[in-house]
Formats: structure tokens, C-alpha cells, sequence
């Protein structure tokens, strides 16, 4: 079907389309869910951008306690001077050493070079401020605490969680056709699109109740007053250059949840899955459609 | 019909992605420039504070490590030689003729010398310094305790900060010396020292000689080096800029256990 506007034609309100009856539109998303689901989107990118600023104040690290063991950083970002004089961004991660000018190290912005780890079209604030980006941080690192809490009571109160994300037996069994089924891009139709995948409940389970508490969590670890809990928790974990290693591996991590989420958006139909995410109303896909 | 409204929706959906696009990194950074927007940012980071006190109490403990665990060199941040020629004389006799001034709130104001500070109750120990950049170091250190230092002194009863000033002017021209402050159950915490020995050596230079705060559970901008003189306060609002410190006064946070 065709996926472009035309401008010539004006716009309809959108909370009145009828609703045709070959192509019934069903209420996908909650309301509560579609709320939270944006928020998080908001504090989650606002957090990433904002740590990127925090880790390009000290753009190296470490296992262990200590960042001065007499081991190298297992990851640096860094700047160098070429035979020419000229600045040479690089990236050393676990004793390989990559040429990242322009990206990591050393990027430009309006003209001018800047040596900075991460670029900054990637952070918020986008040149060298870190007690702002910690502002930022601490900032949306409770907005999206205190809505994540929301969510899951939400889920567990609404049946959201046993209903919809907890696999069935017959999804587990399901699971090696479902991975065929997503390497060939093939989609489930009719009834079956109404429900969850099995990748996808193990993919959303995994984030939901692995990775951002994890990631909640390692944050938390590298307060030095929260570190006097239990003598010195964070230790449990390898200390705090280890729980600040963990912190940013989990966030890229979560990005590349991002990004295979959206993919599977776009090609499962963008605007059908974006509307039901905005207005909660999707629109089944039956098998003659082509999106 | 449903193309017109399709298309309607989706140009409506269109717009709202570019303007979040537009909105974006840019429009960070213009909020981070109003008077208001960090203020309701920074309330964030007051909360942190309340919290993370709260959680943990006021007596706990920071983490301590072993001999084994120290740091073969401890790094040098910020001011590595103080650019002050008084400091510099200092220095040149060994900090013989060093003494720190205790005054402000207290009931009986004094200096104390080198000598009478090492015979004050002391304590060692081996503790992780955490900085805000986010790397960290451990060192051992010893020193006197402030509690011993504020029980000789007696703060009055209106006293409510330590304001630690430091002989490390922060701009070229040797004006704007470091400070920094820290409350009284901060003051009177067991592992809070005037160090003045790092691995077991005379505190060097670079890390703050003569005498530099440790107050473990905070981040490295409150340990206060080459501190010449205490002074209790009841507010912070009359030094530098009013902030309790000079990275505050910069935008950091005043309290630093987050």
C-alpha cells in the first residue's frame, strides 16, 4: 500500500478514522503502557547521551577496584598526534588499536575539532561539561526509576506480565521455528500477530527484569556513600571500576536492543506498529498483505 | 477515506519525530544555558544526597582494602604544585614553620603545628579514592582525626560546616584558592583525617602535602589538599561564590557521596 502522505490532502483527525471492516483495528497497547513505553524512550536516549558526556571525562576502563593496578584500561578512547602533527582519534579495546578520527578520540562540530571519547552529536550537554551531563543523568535516572517501578507493578497488577509476556509452553516449543521464522523475515498474520512472539517475550523479559535493573543497579555501585552497605557491596561484583565497566557494556547492550527492536518495527509495518504504540489501535496484518 | 486518513496520521507522526529530532542535542544544550532548567535538573542530585544518607546512616563505613590492593603510584589531579609564594616558602623549609589555623565557631580558636597535629589520635587507612571523572586509586593514608582536632577546639553550638581552605589558587594569576566544605556528621566520621602520610611516606606534594582531608565516603573534589585553614561556619554563603566549594561554585554538586 502506499506509505506516502499527500500534502495536497488535508488531515483528518486521527482519533475518528473509521474503522474498516476487513481490516478491523484493535486496541494493541494500554493506555498506561503506551505512556510509560514513551517515557522511558525519553529518559532512557536522555541517560545514554548524558553518559557519554560523564565516561568522556575519563574515557578508559577498567576491571577491579582501581583504575591504577598496574593493568592497562581494557578500553580506551584517546587522542593522538600523527608524524604530521595532526590530531588521530583512537580506539584500544582489549589490546587492538583502531583509527576512529572523526568519530571517537577526535570529531569535529561547526568547523572545528574537537578532542573529545565520544563525538558530540552523541551527548548531551555535546561539548566537554560533566558536572551538567551528571545534572542530566541524575536527572532522568529517576524519571525512569520511579516509571519503571510504575510499570511493573503495572504489569503484575494488570495481568500484563502473566498475560502477554510470560511464554506459554507452546511458545517455548515454539522457539526454533520462531528463530527460523525471524531469520527470513517471515511474520506471524492474523491471530497469531496479536500476541507476542516467543523471541520477542524472552527479548522484552531480558531488558524488563535483566538489564535495566543490572544497569539501575552498577550506577548505584559507583556512589562511594552507597558503597558502605554491607561493608563494601559492590565488591560482590568486582569493585567499582568493574560495576563502572559493567554500567557501560549494559548500555550498549540496551542500544542494541534498540536497534533490533526498531528494526523489527520498520519491517513489520512502521506506521501500523507506531500507531499502536501512540493510539493503542493496530490493524491485524492478514497474509495477502505486503507491508 | 482511510488513505486520507492514513496520510494525515502519518504527516502528524511525521512531524512530531522531526521535531524531536530538532529538538534534540541542540536543544539540550540551550536548556543547559537558562537559569531554571539546571536548577530543576540539580533538585535531582539534592534528592541523591537525602537518599543515599538515608539509606546507608550516618555512621556507615567506607570500604577499606588490603596492602595488596594499593595503587603502585598514587595519581596527582588538579593542582600537582601550588603556583603561591608563600606556599612555596613553606615547602622550601619542609613545612617546619607550617601550622593550621583553626577558627570561625569554635570556642577556643588555635593553631596547630606539623608536630602537634602527628600527636593527635591518628588513624590509618587503606581506602579507594573515587573521582568524579570516574576513575579511582587506593592509597593508604594517615592522619589526625578531625574529631580529635574539633574536640580540642569546641565548635559552638551554631556551627554547622567545616569549610577546609586551601593554598592552591585555581586561576593563572594566583587568585581564586581551592576550598571546599563538609557537614558536621561528615567532621566527626571515623575514617574523616588530616592525612599527612600516603603509603606510608610524608604526604608529597603532588597529592596535597603538608596535609590533605580525607572524607571517604564522598568523591575526590571534597579531599581538600594543601589545606592552611579550618574554619567553622554556620553558612558557606560568604566564601567564593557561596556554593560550600570551589568545583561547587562551579556547578558540581555540594554533597559528593553520589
Amino acid at each position: 500500500m502506499n506509505d506516502h502522505a499527500n500534502p495536497a490532502i488535508p488531515a483528518a483527525p486521527a482519533a475518528a478514522a473509521p474503522i474498516s471492516k476487513s481490516r478491523p483495528l484493535y486496541l494493541r497497547h494500554a493506555r498506561a503502557v503506551r505512556i510509560m513505553h514513551w517515557i522511558n524512550v525519553v529518559a532512557l536516549t536522555l541517560m545514554l547521551m548524558s553518559g557519554l558526556q560523564i565516561f568522556n571525562a575519563h574515557p578508559a576502563l577498567y576491571w577491579g577496584d582501581s583504575s591504577y593496578s598496574g593493568r592497562p584500561a581494557w578500553l580506551e578512547i584517546g587522542a593522538k598526534e600523527n608524524a604530521q602533527g595532526n590530531p588521530v582519534g583512537y580506539l584500544r579495546v582489549l589490546g587492538h588499536e583502531f583509527t576512529t578520527t572523526g568519530t571517537l578520540g577526535v570529531s569535529s562540530d561547526d568547523g572545528q575539532t574537537y578532542m573529545q571519547g565520544f563525538p558530540s552529536w552523541l551527548t548531551v550537554p555535546s561539548h566537554q561539561w560533566l558536572a551538567m551531563a551528571r545534572s542530566w543523568h541524575f536527572f532522568f535516572a529517576w524519571i525512569f526509576l520511579i516509571n519503571g517501578l510504575c510499570y511493573v507493578a503495572y504489569t503484575i497488577a494488570s495481568r500484563h506480565l502473566a498475560r502477554d509476556l510470560v511464554p506459554t509452553r507452546d511458545d517455548v516449543r515454539g522457539i526454533g521455528a520462531s528463530i527460523v521464522d525471524h531469520l527470513r523475515f517471515r511474520h506471524p498474520t492474523g491471530e497469531a500477530a496479536k500476541r507476542y512472539n516467543v523471541l520477542q517475550k524472552f527479548a522484552y523479559l531480558f531488558v524488563i527484569f535483566v538489564l535495566l535493573p543490572l544497569i539501575v543497579l552498577m550506577g548505584l555501585g559507583m556512589s562511594p556513600r552507597l558503597d558502605t552497605l554491607f561493608g563494601g557491596w559492590v565488591g560482590w561484583f568486582g569493585g567499582r571500576q568493574t560495576v563502572r565497566s559493567i554500567h557501560f557494556i549494559v548500555a550498549w547492550t540496551l542500544v542494541a536492543f534498540v536497534l533490533i527492536h526498531v528494526f523489527e518495527v520498520i519491517v513489520t509495518g512502521f506506521w501500523n506498529n507506531l500507531r499502536s504504540m501512540i493510539t493503542g489501535r493496530y490493524r491485524v496484518p492478514q497474509e495477502d498483505d505486503h507491508e | 477515506m482511510n488513505d486520507l486518513d492514513r496520510g494525515g496520521r502519518r504527516r502528524f507522526l511525521g512531524r512530531i519525530a522531526a521535531s524531536v529530532g530538532a529538538l534534540g542535542v541542540a536543544g539540550c544544550d540551550r536548556l543547559s544555558q537558562t537559569e531554571w532548567f539546571p536548577k530543576v535538573l540539580g533538585s535531582a542530585e539534592v534528592l541523591n544526597g537525602h537518599v543515599a544518607k538515608l539509606v546507608t546512616g550516618r555512621k556507615a563505613m567506607a570500604q577499606e582494602f588490603t596492602p595488596a590492593d594499593l595503587s603502585p603510584t598514587f595519581r596527582s589531579n588538579g593542582t600537582a604544585d601550588p603556583n603561591n609564594p608563600q606556599y612555596a616558602a613553606l615547602a622550601a623549609n619542609h613545612f617546619n614553620d607550617y601550622a593550621l589555623e583553626v577558627s570561625g565557631l569554635v570556642a577556643k580558636p588555635r593553631r596547630f603545628t606539623l608536630a602537634e597535629l602527628r600527636a593527635l589520635p591518628s588513624r590509618t587507612q587503606i581506602t579507594r579514592h573515587d573521582c568524579v571523572e570516574g576513575w579511582s586509586a587506593i592509597g593508604k593514608w594517615q592522619g589526625a582525626k578531625l574529631s580529635a582536632i574539633l574536640d580540642d577546639v569546641r565548635p559552638t553550638t551554631a556551627a554547622r560546616y567545616v569549610v577546609f581552605h586551601c593554598a592552591d589558587p585555581m586561576e593563572q594569576d594566583g587568585t581564586s584558592p581551592y576550598y571546599e566544605s563538609i557537614d558536621m556528621d561528615d567532621a566527626y566520621h571515623v575514617q574523616t583525617i588530616l592525612a599527612y602520610a600516603l603509603n606510608d611516606q610524608p604526604l608529597p606534594i603532588k597529592n596535597g602535602a603538608p596535609i590533605r582531608l580525607r572524607v571517604e565516603r564522598q568523591l575526590g573534589y571534597k579531599h581538600a589538599k594543601y589545606v592552611m585553614r579550618l574554619e567553622l561556619v554556620d553558612s558557606f554563603a560568604h566564601i567564593g561564590d557561596g556554593k560550600g566549594g570551589y568545583w561547587e561554585d562551579q556547578g558540581y554538586q555540594w554533597y559528593a557521596g553520589v
